[in-house]
């Protein structure tokens, strides 16, 4: 079988490669790292030039979004093409040895100067004092593990991620087996659903401030939609934003709000790829609904559910915009992990610090990522 | 929650032509769908209605009680936009959001492609290895990149008295932000694109190759061409992406006026405590309409691409 995605070493499956004939070894490497290391370099250094003449004119935006649209697809394309050339200049036999390097080098190289590199540094950092140059052992993490607003930021994370993903994919699955059986205007109103997916944090945050606003007697009338229902039922206008410990709930919703779509249209997929037959044959047999959504719906997208949520996790785990938009995470209690990182580093300035609750969030997800890697290989293995 | 497997597929069913249980549901699945929409909508039909009002309204009644008498246009104004334009800066930041996303959406797309079709067409030496550090890379959180790459943009880094990265003062440029763009969203692009392009027919590549053509040709003719549609998906994701982030437009281009992104310009209002409601909601909605635009109008791409990376098999 021929498929091009076998990632074997020495897997037979791609296309014949012409015999590369021997080359020395080192002269290969050479220019492997060469090819790879030329196309950032030069691109990168095309685009500060440009950029940098670009800033010095105080230029405006149009042209700065031109130039970069220019070098960034036509420049880049070139770049490639220009290697390219200069790879059928080299002797034949070390054609097909470097070409893929060049190929896949500029990504890594990108890649190991932001993130790799990025992920080492920090860990280091997170050993060091306020500025990061002398070590200090584990006191950051110490302090990260006894300060009053970490530990709560923790609690509150915590219960993100426990909360959010519940809440968002329930609701999703419900409003996919529901909208499945529609019929007409299921689109329209799985868009509708959908698109709060579209709008940023900022602005969902924005929107929802509508709907908490408070102001105490004398400063106005409530225009929040909460207080005028509180109002309307009789009742006294409530400050939503500051009833500790709840307004970390009110802040959930707005992320449940956001997601629930997402969840909803890859739901939404897989259900619709259960075959017909499966359950008309349960229905025929007498089962009702609910007895074909909980015993064959459910458990056929299960491996989806599982996806969706645990994308949900690593989403509420890094949440930083919502709490920090609504303001003040510290009066209101609010505060979460990835917003504290924020925090030390910009307004307390202590990069040691700020490493540490970086590193507490990176050594949650890494589970993650090995189970992620562990997925990918078996995928590949039935491929 | 019982886990059972699902009862495997029995000989087919011989359909009879009634007594099978209708696919549609009736008036209990309308209204809760519907109920469930009209909940979903009231978020943004309050921005939308507040921003259209004037000041003095907005500041004294409910946006709900414009929905009594829709009809009044004493009611309704423009100024709102006009004024979080103009004097709000929304302008400005506007385009400088248009200045930050669309390079920081063309550029990883460019250099991911060139990778995804190596990792699937080409033979080299470690590509599984390198192709399972990618996988990694998806999850890791933006925040253990922060601090490094700001020490990079304003010293740059000195191993043993050399610079291997030069101090180019990067901090505050697009340029700086536009590659921390580009490398946070090169995993995903990759890795999507690799799912696309590598599950192409190895037959048309075959017989390009037996035609004479190089790998070049190939993937210039032929493999971006077929690859549009994965592509899209792709550029719509990094758009929306890019356009609503927050994090590292603050951290790396920063708040000051003429830089400032919508998301930063938008935050700044909201942080005032309640007051200038006309202008925030005319703001926020400022912000939303082109990703509600790009939204709708390639919504077919967004959704087979969010599929495509989630669901598998």
């Amino acid at each position: 079988m021929t498929t091009g995605s076998e990632l074997q070493p020495s897997g037979e499956g791609t296309v014949e490669q012409p015999p590369v004939t021997r080359a020395p070894a080192i002269g290969v490497f050479l220019l492997r790292v060469l090819g790879a290391v030329a196309i950032p370099i030069v691109a990168f250094f095309l685009l500060w030039v440009t950029f940098d003449f670009l800033r010095d004119e105080d230029a405006n935006r149009l042209l700065v979004v031109g130039v970069a649209i220019f070098v960034g697809v036509a420049g880049v394309f070139f770049l490639y093409w220009g290697m390219n050339r200069a790879i059928e200049l080299l002797p034949e036999r070390y054609r097909e040895g470097v070409r893929p390097y060049v190929f896949v080098g500029p990504a890594l190289v990108i890649l190991s100067v932001f993130m790799i590199y990025p992920v080492i540094n920090t860990i280091l950092i997170s050993f060091k004092d306020s500025v990061g140059e002398d070590f200090v052992g584990l006191d950051n993490f110490e302090f990260v593990f006894t300060d009053r607003y970490m530990l709560r930021a923790i609690r509150n994370t915590a219960g993100w991620i426990i909360l959010v993903p519940l809440a968002a994919v329930s609701i999703g699955l419900a409003f996919a087996t529901l909208a499945d059986r529609l019929g007409r205007g299921e689109s329209i109103a799985k868009s509708l659903i959908f698109l709060p997916m579209a709008i940023s944090f900022a602005g969902a945050s924005a929107t929802w401030t509508l709907i908490y606003a408070f102001r105490p007697e004398e400063f106005g009338s409530n225009i929040g939609l909460l207080n005028g229902i509180m109002i309307g039922l009789g009742q006294n206008p409530v400050p939503w934003l500051q009833q500790q410990p709840w307004n970390n709930l009110l802040l959930m919703v707005i992320m449940v709000w956001m997601q629930t779509g997402f969840a909803m249209v890859v739901l939404s997929a897989a259900i619709k790829s259960i075959p017909d037959e499966i359950l008309e044959a349960a229905r025929i047999d007498g089962a009702s609904e609910l007895q074909v959504f909980r015993r064959i719906i459910v458990p056929t997208i299960l491996p989806t559910i599982v996806v969706v949520t645990t994308y949900m996790v690593i989403n509420a785990l890094k949440v930083f915009d919502i709490v920090f938009v609504i303001g003040s995470p510290e009066a209101n209690g609010t505060v979460v992990i990835a917003e504290r990182m924020i925090d030390w580093f910009f307004i307390s300035n202590h990069d040691g610090r700020a490493a540490a609750i970086a590193v507490v969030l990176f050594v949650a997800i890494v589970p993650v990522m090995i189970w992620n890697i562990r997925r990918f290989r078996e995928e590949e293995a039935i491929r | 929650m019982s886990v059972t497997t699902a009862p495997p597929a029995a000989e087919p069913i011989p359909v009879r032509g009634k007594g099978l249980e209708p696919r549609t549901g009736g008036w209990f699945v309308r209204i809760a769908v519907l109920v469930i929409v009209v909940i979903w909508m009231i978020p943004t039909a309050g921005v939308l209605i507040t921003s259209f009002r004037p000041e003095a309204l907005v500041d004294t009644t409910g946006w709900w009680t414009a929905l009594a008498h829709p009809f009044e246009t004493s009611q309704w104004t423009l100024e709102n936009y006009r004024l979080a334009l103009d004097t709000g800066g929304f302008a400005s930041a506007f385009l400088n959001s248009l200045a930050v996303a669309i390079p920081a959406t063309v550029i990883p797309i460019a250099i991911a492609a060139f990778a995804a079709y190596a990792f699937s067409w080409m033979e080299f030496r470690g590509r599984y290895l390198m192709f399972i550090a990618v996988v990694g890379l998806l999850v890791v959180p933006l925040q253990m990149a922060l601090i490094p790459i700001l020490r990079l943009y304003n010293e740059g880094a000195i191993v043993a008295n050399y610079y291997v990265f030069p101090d180019l003062d990067l901090n505050g440029t697009f340029l700086g932000v536009w590659l921390a763009h580009t490398a946070f969203g090169l995993p995903l692009a990759i890795y999507l694109l690799r799912n696309y392009i590598g599950s192409l027919p190895s037959s048309i590549i075959e017989s390009a190759r037996i035609d004479g053509a190089d790998h070049f040709t190939i993937f210039w003719r032929l493999i971006i061409p077929l690859s549009v549609p994965a592509l899209a998906a792709f550029a719509i994701f990094q758009f929306l992406w890019v356009w609503n982030d927050l994090l590292v437009a603050y951290v790396f281009l920063g708040g000051s006026r003429e830089t400032r992104v919508l998301t930063l310009a938008l935050q700044g209002l909201v942080g005032r405590e309640g007051e200038n409601w006309h202008l925030l909601t005319a703001a926020a909605f400022i912000s939303m309409a082109l990703p509600l635009l790009v939204f709708f109008s390639l919504q077919k791409y967004f959704v087979r691409g969010l599929t495509a990376g989630a669901v598998k098999g």
